[in-house]
């Protein structure tokens, strides 16, 4: 829960809410990893429509701090991410990039006028979770949810380089 | 003397990297898809009887050429040829995609000289000067050949893909840096500038040390010079195809044969 992430509820507030939002928490779990040289994984969390096209960019945790941009190096590791939009995104992206984070349970919230959500028609969507760690390994995780319809509590569980992910939708 | 004989093989191959031989030509990139302008790979030039090993001969520096995505030339660095293969380095200062290739213009002789079947190989001005004043049954031919491999820093493009309209050209209809395992790709076939039907192309996984069977997916062009390759798993694919003709441009040369070969990595989903 990093400064950042509240940055963008600011100006969200002032914009009119659409009558369908709902809000959206997501808690993805950064497993421990008993790895000689252990880094902290890149993670990038979006929104797919049916047919695999992002609807919305919710998260990227990355080395951002890293002198002349060299965390952006890596990014291509999430090879979903980076091919479903990462690749089209000048990086840092306000309000979705993100420090790496620790070992433990990192909950993120979004309010339904935020950026990520605003644009979200009704309908069925995917979220993904990536991550993806240096001289480690890459997994994925998928949750197909329905937005904003109903009251949803839902989860992954992820076996190498993800734990357990939770995504919630509040109408 | 060796070097000559070294260089004369890997032509020999390039050459024919089409026909029905065992040998392979290729350039392997130790990497494709790059997130950061300016990063580095290395490449691996060579032809050998398995994929991606070096046990035959180097592939000569001399014909690289590679293309930035703006068009521009990008010298190679680093470049170093050893008894197995070629190395060479590149740093991708552009966003986009690069084609990095070895193009094969030449020519090939088979003749008879006192009875003994001698060949010849070499570059068309040469051709005169090389075979002797008794030789009989002289037959030559022109030959054309590409050997190619793509890398795409952030967004692929398309710049690099534009043909000459000479002998066999790759055209993508899916980016051959935009591949993926269980998905199916599809790019098209240009011989002279025009769609070529019915060619046979065949597509082999790397690591064939590592398993019995070349496990090779053949393919046909369709009437628009179009085919499909769905990739079973993630990994480094040969790409080969290879046609004869009539349509030489050389006047000593009776038939014309083109190559193309193109490495490609697909990435797990």
């Amino acid at each position: 829960m990093k400064p950042s992430m509240f940055k963008i509820l600011i100006p969200a507030l002032t914009l009119p809410l659409p009558a369908f939002a709902a809000d959206l928490e997501l808690n993805i779990e950064v497993p421990r990893i008993n790895a000689a040289e252990y880094h902290r994984p890149y993670v990038a969390a979006w929104i797919e429509k049916a047919d695999n096209s992002v609807a919305s960019n919710l998260l990227v945790w990355y080395d951002v701090d890293m002198k002349n941009g060299e965390g952006t190096k890596w990014l291509k590791d999430m090879r979903q991410w980076w091919r479903r939009s990462g690749r089209t995104l000048s990086m840092p992206v306000d309000g979705v990039s993100g420090a790496t984070r620790p070992v433990g349970q990192h909950a993120v919230a979004f309010k339904g006028g935020s950026k990520q959500l605003a644009g979200l028609a009704p309908g069925s969507y995917t979220l993904v979770v990536e991550a993806a760690r240096e001289v480690g390994g890459r997994e994925m995780l998928s949750i197909p949810f329905e937005w904003p319809a109903k009251a949803q509590k839902l989860s992954a569980q992820g076996k190498t380089e993800l734990g357990k992910v939770g995504l919630v939708v509040k109408p | 003397m060796k070097t000559k004989l070294v260089l004369a093989t890997a032509l020999a191959a390039l050459a024919l990297a089409g026909s029905a031989h065992a040998h392979k030509a290729w350039l392997q990139p130790s990497q494709t898809v790059f997130s950061d302008k300016g990063s580095w790979m290395t490449v691996d030039a060579a032809v050998s009887n398995d994929l991606f090993y070096f046990n035959h001969v180097p592939l000569p520096l001399e014909r690289l050429q590679v293309t930035a995505p703006d068009g521009s030339s990008v010298a190679p660095q680093n470049g170093a040829t050893g008894k197995l293969r070629s190395v060479f380095d590149l740093q991708l200062q552009q966003e986009g995609t690069y084609k990095i290739a070895m193009n094969n213009e030449g020519m090939f002789a088979s003749y008879k000289l006192g009875g003994e079947a001698k060949r010849w190989r070499g570059k068309a001005g040469e051709f005169k000067g090389a075979i002797p004043a008794g030789a009989t049954e002289v037959n030559a031919s022109e030959s054309l050949g590409r050997v190619e491999t793509f890398a795409t820093v952030g967004k692929p493009s398309t710049g690099v893909f534009k043909t000459t309209g000479k002998g066999i050209e790759l055209v993508p209809v899916t980016h051959p840096n935009d591949l993926f395992a269980g998905e199916a790709a599809t790019f098209q076939l240009l011989i002279d500038g025009k769609p070529a039907s019915g060619l046979k192309i065949e597509v082999v996984p790397g690591a064939t040390r590592y398993r019995n069977e070349q496990a090779e997916i053949l393919v046909t062009t369709g009437a628009d010079g179009k085919f499909e390759v769905k990739w079973p798993q993630a990994g480094m694919y040969w790409l080969e195809t290879a046609s004869e003709d009539a349509k030489t441009t050389l006047p000593d040369a009776k038939q014309r044969r083109l190559s193309y070969v193109a490495v490609f990595e697909v990435l797990p989903q």
